[in-house]
């Protein structure tokens, strides 16, 4: 415990690292996988190329994926970079399957009224598909988020600070204290962010709970 | 005015769903399009705005051929509600509703007091207007996918079975509901439906299609009752369509015969026919059999009545004459025989009998058959 007060100024600092480390690519990552996802979503022959070979993807370990980043990229072998983009390759991995299956599930009679009504591709895409796919992306993006969490922490192998970090430090020096002190704080980050996207979620799409019922008054 | 000129629909399988279609549907009226399932009915609806495109043959709406107009913009001056009305399960009803007005670009408060007004003109509180769709029945539901379609003022509305996913009562509401909006409103309507009866409540023309996608009569309703085409069609409007008929002959002339009647707590009459017991406002409340003198004091007590059959409305509900049909089936419907005839207000005004309805139809032939 003497070692968490003394060294809780780092660890904080050193959470919030580890968040931009994990979280930025979820945020790269899902803008990208939009428009894939869509794709895959429109055309039967780039549904059996993008699912299966984001599955591939997904299989990679994160450690072999960090080491060949700097042959692939032409990065410095300590270069953040080189974990946040194996995580937005993750997250991509992740999502593109969400989106798709998200967007195959908007009711048909919804995009048929919508098309009889004069909506644009890009509008329709925008402001029906899209909102409708919310439920289903905030369950891939909380996958995404929390896997992302835990896989910064490996970066620390390669020196990349992270949380992970306190792990490797704490078993260099069997300082047991600093290694658990890493972990609770890795855990506690991906539960606490797990959390809030599971209510922005939910706040964002007002329209799920409301059902027939639920409310007072509704008659025949 | 929509016009098909030998519209073809051939689907990519190789699938003809609609074959050499050449009809006109005028400005201002109800046309239903009925037949079986798979006959091409959606597919004839959705070549109108350009939701499919035609394999070969033209479109034409108000003259110009869709084919050369922008898809959104045609779109947008032509209303569409379909089955499960498809409304946006993430907007508030009234949003659902200020859609097409706030695509065309009007602001967003004067896009909202017209969906407002529009609920209003469907029959819904205006409360509702803030409910998700999920919240309301699908009667209600329907009502909506109405008023969304109407927003714009769009002077042509396609309805693709719009009434077929709620039950038989709340279907009956909102057809009426279609004939007063239709009434007040003077769109030019194209109604898809499989169901013949509700294609002959609503439609001013009915165009009856087979599988394979040919058209095989189109015609007044009346007109599809007294003479239809060929086996398909007559098979296809069904049974008792003789007795459905009557329902397009106007019982304008029918004798209305005297009926005597007595109000209840008077004395029992003394006579050996049947005597229809009215209300103070000379509404009919049962039927007194002949010879009954089975209440105490000897005078009428609304109980133990045989109970009437329908009424005859002699102002047909709206400023019209009643039909023949009516007329008929409220004789058949009487434990009497005598057809109660009745007034605007519902007040007993004589009987009518099957004989003058036959006597009249008899007429009525002799009539077309000068004509
Ligand atoms: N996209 C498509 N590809 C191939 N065939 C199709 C397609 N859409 C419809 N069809 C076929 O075209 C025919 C007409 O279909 P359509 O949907 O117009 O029928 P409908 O009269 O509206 O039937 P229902 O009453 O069941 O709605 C059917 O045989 C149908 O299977
Ligand atoms: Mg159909």
């Amino acid at each position: 415990m003497t070692w968490v007060s003394d060294h809780f100024g780092q660890l904080l600092q050193v959470s919030g690292q580890h968040l931009v480390l994990a979280l930025l690519p979820v945020l790269i990552g899902f803008v990208l996988s939009v428009p894939l996802g869509w794709v895959a979503h429109r055309w039967r022959l780039a549904r059996t190329i993008l699912i299966p070979l984001s599955g591939l993807l997904y299989t990679i370990p994160s450690l072999a994926l960090f080491v060949v980043m700097p042959a692939l990229i032409g990065t410095r072998i300590l270069d953040p970079l080189n974990v946040q983009v194996a995580l937005t390759i993750y997250t991509i991995a992740l999502l593109v399957r969400s989106v798709a299956d998200a967007l195959d599930a908007v009711p048909g009679h919804v995009v048929a009224a919508a098309n009889a009504m004069g909506f644009g591709q890009l509008r329709r895409f925008f402001t029906v598909d899209l909102p409708l796919s919310v439920p289903v992306l905030t369950a891939g993006v909380r996958v995404a988020a929390v896997t992302n969490i835990s896989l910064a922490s490996i970066g620390a192998i390669i020196g990349v600070e992270s949380l992970g970090s306190f792990l490797t430090e704490g078993f260099n020096r069997t300082n047991y204290p600093e290694i658990i002190a890493g972990i609770v704080a890795i855990l506690v980050l991906a539960l606490v962010v797990d959390a809030l996207l599971l209510l922005v979620g939910k706040l964002i799409t007002p329209w799920t709970r409301a059902t027939r019922g639920a409310s007072k008054g509704a008659s025949a | 005015m929509i016009e098909f000129r030998d519209v073809t629909k051939r689907y990519p399988d190789g699938t003809v769903a609609v074959d050499e279609l050449s009809l006109s549907v005028e400005a201002g009226t109800i046309t239903v399009f009925v037949g079986p399932s798979g006959c091409g009915k959606t597919t004839s609806l959705r070549m109108v705005n350009r939701m499919i495109e035609a394999t070969s043959g033209q479109v034409l709406v108000d003259g110009q051929d869709v084919a050369k107009q922008k898809p959104a913009q045609l779109r947008r001056g032509i209303g569409y509600v379909i089955q499960q009305a498809g409304l946006f399960p993430h907007r508030t009803v009234l949003d659902n509703v200020a859609t097409v007005p706030l695509l065309s670009g009007w602001s967003k408060a004067k896009a909202r007091t017209r969906a407002s007004e529009l609920l209003e003109l469907v029959g819904l509180p205006v409360e509702f207007g803030k409910r998700y769709p999920a919240q309301l029945s699908g009667g209600q539901q329907q009502r909506v996918g109405v008023a969304r379609a109407l927003a714009a003022d769009p002077p042509i509305l396609l309805m693709d079975e719009p009434f077929s996913a709620v039950d038989p009562v709340v279907r009956e509401g909102l057809q009426d509901e279609l004939l007063r909006l239709q009434a007040e409103l003077d769109k030019t309507i194209v109604f898809v439906t499989h169901d013949i009866d509700e294609a002959i409540k609503l439609g001013e023309k009915v165009a009856v299609f087979r599988v394979g996608g040919k058209l095989a009569q189109y015609a007044e309703p009346a007109e599809l009752l007294r003479a239809p085409a060929d086996e398909f069609v007559s098979s296809f409007v069904g049974r008792d369509r003789g007795y459905r008929g009557l329902g397009f002959l106007s019982a304008d002339g029918i004798a209305v015969e005297q009926l005597e009647t007595v109000p209840v707590g008077a004395a029992v009459p003394t006579t050996n026919d049947w005597v229809l017991v009215v209300d103070g406002e000379r509404k009919p409340v049962g039927w007194l059999r002949p010879g009954s003198s089975s209440t105490v004091d000897g005078t009428v007590t609304a109980d133990g009545l045989e109970p009437g059959g329908s009424l005859y409305d002699v102002e047909g509900g709206n400023g019209t004459t009643g039909s023949l049909r009516s007329a008929m089936d409220a004789a058949l419907s009487s434990p009497s025989g005598h057809g109660v005839a009745v007034d605007g207000s519902g007040a007993v005004v004589g009987r009518v009998s099957a004989e003058s309805v036959l006597a009249a139809l008899s007429k009525a032939r002799e009539q077309a058959a000068t004509a």
